[in-house]
């Protein structure tokens, strides 16, 4: 701590910290270096946060490196000046600008799993930065860790630190992270994407960990990200990156009331709302039913506990949840993936056999499956003609030209030209990826199309794209969507009915409107309050909801009785929800939820 | 076919060094009766003789020309060698996958067994069985083979099951593919880059094993000619400062060396890695 003093005195607060100008980085690729970053200045106050945002391919997490004087492997700064507090980084030395890495400007990564060494202990790691830097003893860091720990209001603070990486949760593990950066109590933090591979409640826990830290202790930071609502709970000033380029740089107010570019205006567009207008089909037709499935890995607990579902034809049913709820068990028992425990799947009333391997090809290609991480989903060795081709012959027997000329067609659906036909994944970009996933799917002409996170990979206004194309499908070739998504602002945009599955267990479903507005029970009230919002203050508010403070920082247990929401839940009787099941109650015709409480006391509630 | 030469020129200098040295290798072998001017039994002089006009290389212990029989010893040797590391890819990898793809008791069972294989020593196994069976060439081919294949099996369990676990693997299952194909076109295409490697590695090693075997007399039988029994017969020759015997032997590393080349190239072109300069 005396350190820190020491090393913040003689700087007045509004004293620039860090101050880039006109930085150019080039990059290696086939054609040879080329220039990603082209030319961006920036100056950072001591104080303040800097949002950068941008999709990928943006130089945005370049950038961010390089304010720390770093440029990734096939990566070069080739001309510009980066001043950390008068100390020119891409003239110093390796030494000098190792004593300001992790001492003076650290680095909070996007996947803390990744970041971690699974082979240490957390307090260990914790202590690393501060012992390597000679700040502090190792006696002194470990203290210091269980203070910040104790600060950031994690469980256990004293003993959390003695555990392993894989021994916390996900969201845990990232504020854990966001410590470890203040460990040498830094002036300068580059967060990059700290939040995009986290739940929306498990997002807010990890916003209200960094905005807590970098406000009370007068830290400056970089804030990489794609999602602008994100940004906008934490950065005074942010900047709008495209291909290197500057587009827009503003205090966060203006750009989100009033953005001067283009581009911008098609960021914010992208993150904004777009109500679907519901289908209206009048003759309803059950295309997939799941009768009360009960469904668990090996000898493990139930993961699915009595799910019923219903979908009909050329409707959207979304399935949300935080992880662990259950989701994409449910997707792999709809695929046959794992045979359920109990319980029955009807597909166009016909009985689904429980396995894959019992059921016919036919079967099998009515319901096809798009998964969440295109870049895994597509074999790196296949050609697009491979990918898409494969359904054609396989189901429908078709070969040579025939399927040629198919696979073109279903390229055009897809919004992509002809020439993509030879490509190889890698040759293809993240949205263009899921295009081809999407058009392996459709080329089985299938009923039903599982999603499965098919857009939380995605930059923001590539996920709207694809959402929009999905939609338009829909619409031509009368497609049904189980949509599995624990982003509820795609799923309000999407989806027809939506089925809010928590722990396993259905917590409420109904058409999207019953179910969403006014949401009847409180999980799903949470998780609707968690949506970040494109405004300043959203995060102060959302915080002090009673839903926030009890539900929020909580993980997802499966439990044998009572409700299973009973820990988070603002409304929660004493007793009786931990140990009665919750009546399943039915405020309208198709829409049920499962609570202790009437509807119409869970309305009072809200108000 | 011009795709194919164009590969080959874009080569780096070792590779194409390793491809012309193999090429030479096989040409030898494959034509040993044209190329070598004595037979491959034939006892033509006295024992050790020098180098001269008339042999070549000398003579070896029996009197038979040298340089002919490094020519046949080509033919036996890479032929045998080759066979024996083909056979182990084939039955260790396919297996391998199997064992991957599967999983569950056939996965455990697969493994059990390679297991208790490895645990043996390979040599002492090798001289178990050719001494119980006899020593001759499909007896040396299915011990090696066998003692060879537990060794790519391990390894194309191991990366295939990185690959097993793949959403895209996932997707050809839920399409309702047959083992088969998941094998052939989702699993093998993306292991073949290290299983390239340790052929290159393996064939080595199996060109030394046979040659280990032969030393120990267990591996080909006299008279055929083979590159480790003839270094074990003329050894005596060093003493008296003539290097002969380990022409042979040089024959040996350099087959090596010029096909660890080539299939450093291949890894290099199948891993994507750019040449950073």
């Amino acid at each position: 701590m005396l350190a820190d003093a020491n090393k913040n005195s003689g700087n007045e607060p509004s004293a620039t910290l860090l101050e880039v100008k006109g930085l150019r980085i080039e990059g290696l690729s086939e054609k040879g270096w080329q220039e990603i970053v082209c030319g961006v200045d920036l100056k950072l106050k001591r104080g303040e946060i800097l949002g950068l945002i941008g999709e990928s391919g943006a130089g945005k997490s370049t950038i961010g490196l390089a304010a720390m004087g770093f440029a990734r492997d096939g990566c070069r700064i080739t001309s510009g000046e980066i001043i950390f507090d008068g100390i020119e980084l891409c003239t110093a030395s390796e030494e000098q600008k190792r004593k300001l890495r992790g001492n003076r400007i650290s680095y909070v990564a996007q996947s803390a799993a990744a970041a971690f060494n699974p082979a240490h202990r957390l307090l260990n790691q914790f202590a690393e930065g501060p012992v390597d830097h000679k700040v502090m003893s190792r006696t002194e860091a470990k203290e210091k860790g269980r203070k910040l720990y104790r600060s950031l209001d994690l469980p256990d603070p004293d003993n959390i630190g003695e555990r392993w990486p894989h021994q916390v949760s996900g969201g845990q593990l990232q504020r854990m992270m966001v410590a470890m950066a203040m460990s040498c109590g830094p002036d300068l933090i580059v967060f990059d994407e700290p939040t995009t591979a986290l739940d929306v409640t498990t997002q807010i826990e990890v916003l209200k960990t960094i905005k807590e830290i970098v406000t009370a202790r007068n830290v400056s930071a970089i804030y990489i990200t794609h999602d602008l609502a994100v940004v906008a709970q934490l950065a005074d000033h942010l900047m709008v990156l495209r291909y290197g380029n500057l587009i827009e740089v503003n205090s966060t107010g203006q750009i989100l009331e009033a953005p001067k570019q283009e581009y911008t205006r098609a960021l914010l567009d992208a993150r904004t709302r777009h109500e679907k207008t519901a289908l209206q089909i009048s003759d309803a037709e059950t295309l997939l039913s799941i009768n009360s499935v009960t469904a668990g890995y090996g000898n493990g607990p139930d993961i699915l506990q009595e799910v019923s579902v219903l979908v009909e034809r050329g409707r959207t049913v979304a399935v949300v949840g935080e992880s662990g709820s259950g989701k994409s068990t449910l997707a792999r028992v709809i695929t046959g993936l794992l045979p359920p425990r109990s319980g029955e799947i009807h597909f166009q009333s016909e009985s689904l056999p429980p396995a894959l391997a019992q059921r016919s090809k036919q079967q099998l290609r009515k319901v096809q499956m798009i998964y969440q991480i295109p870049d895994v989903a597509l074999n790196p060795r296949q050609r697009v003609r491979d990918v898409v081709g494969r359904p054609l012959s396989f189901y429908l027997g078709l070969s040579g030209k025939e399927r040629e000329h198919r696979i073109i067609e279903l390229l055009e659906h897809i919004e992509l030209s002809e020439h993509f036909i030879d490509r190889l994944p890698d040759e293809l970009s993240g949205g263009e990826k899921q295009r081809i996933c999407i058009a392996r799917a459709l080329a089985a002409e299938p009923e039903l199309i599982i999603c499965d996170e098919v857009t939380s990979a995605l930059d923001t206004i590539v996920a709207k794209a694809i959402l929009d194309l999905l939609q338009r499908l829909q619409r031509e070739l009368s497609l049904t969507y189980l949509f599995i998504s624990h982003d509820l602002d795609t799923v309000a945009s999407i989806a027809d009915r939506v089925v809010v599955l928590y722990a396993g267990r259905i917590a409420e479903q109904g058409p999207k409107a019953a179910v969403f507005q006014p949401p009847f029970h409180p999980y799903t009230r949470l998780l609707l309050s968690s949506v970040p919002e494109m405004r300043q203050g959203w995060l102060e508010e959302t915080l002090s909801t009673r839903e926030a403070k009890a539900g929020i920082a909580r993980e997802v247990k499966i439990t044998e009785r009572g409700c299973p929401f009973a820990e988070r839940c603002p409304v929660a009787i004493p007793e009786i929800c931990v140990r009665d099941r919750p009546p399943l109650q039915t405020p309208a015709s198709g829409h049920v939820f499962a609570c202790q409480h009437a509807p119409e006391m869970l309305l009072d509630h809200s108000a | 076919m011009s795709n194919i030469l164009k590969i080959i020129f874009s080569a780096p200098l070792s590779a194409k060094f390793g491809m012309l040295v193999v090429l030479i290798y096989s040409i030898v072998a494959i034509f040993a009766p044209f190329i070598a001017p004595y037979g491959e039994r034939e006892i033509l002089g006295r024992a050790f003789e020098l180098w001269s006009d008339k042999y070549l290389l000398g003579t070896d212990n029996l009197g038979r020309d040298m340089l002919s029989r490094m020519i046949f010893g080509a033919r036996n040797t890479i032929g045998l060698a080759l066979s024996i590391t083909i056979l182990a890819f084939l039955l260790g990898s396919l297996t391998g996958m199997i064992a991957a793809a599967l999983g569950g008791w056939v996965d455990q069972i697969l493994s059990r067994i390679v297991d208790v294989l490895m645990s043996i020593p390979s040599l002492i196994f090798a001289l178990l069985i050719l001494s119980i069976f006899g020593t001759s060439v499909p007896y040396l081919i299915a011990t090696i083979t066998v003692i060879d294949a537990t060794r790519v099996y391990r390894l194309a369990r191991a990366t295939a099951m990185n690959v097993v676990v793949m959403d895209y693997v996932e997707v050809a299952r839920v399409r309702g593919e047959k083992l088969g194909w998941v094998i052939r076109k989702e699993i093998l295409p993306n292991i073949t880059a290290p299983l390239l490697a340790e052929f290159g590695l393996r064939f080595c090693f199996v060109f030394l094993f046979i040659s280990a075997l032969s030393f120990l007399g267990l591996g080909l039988q006299p008279p055929a000619a083979d590159w480790g029994s003839m270094v074990r017969d003329n050894a005596t020759l060093i003493t008296f400062e003539d290097m002969t015997p380990l022409l042979p032997a040089g024959a040996i590393a350099l087959l090596t060396i010029a096909i660890n080349f080539i299939v450093d190239w291949m890894l290099h072109k199948s891993s994507g890695l750019k040449d950073v300069s």
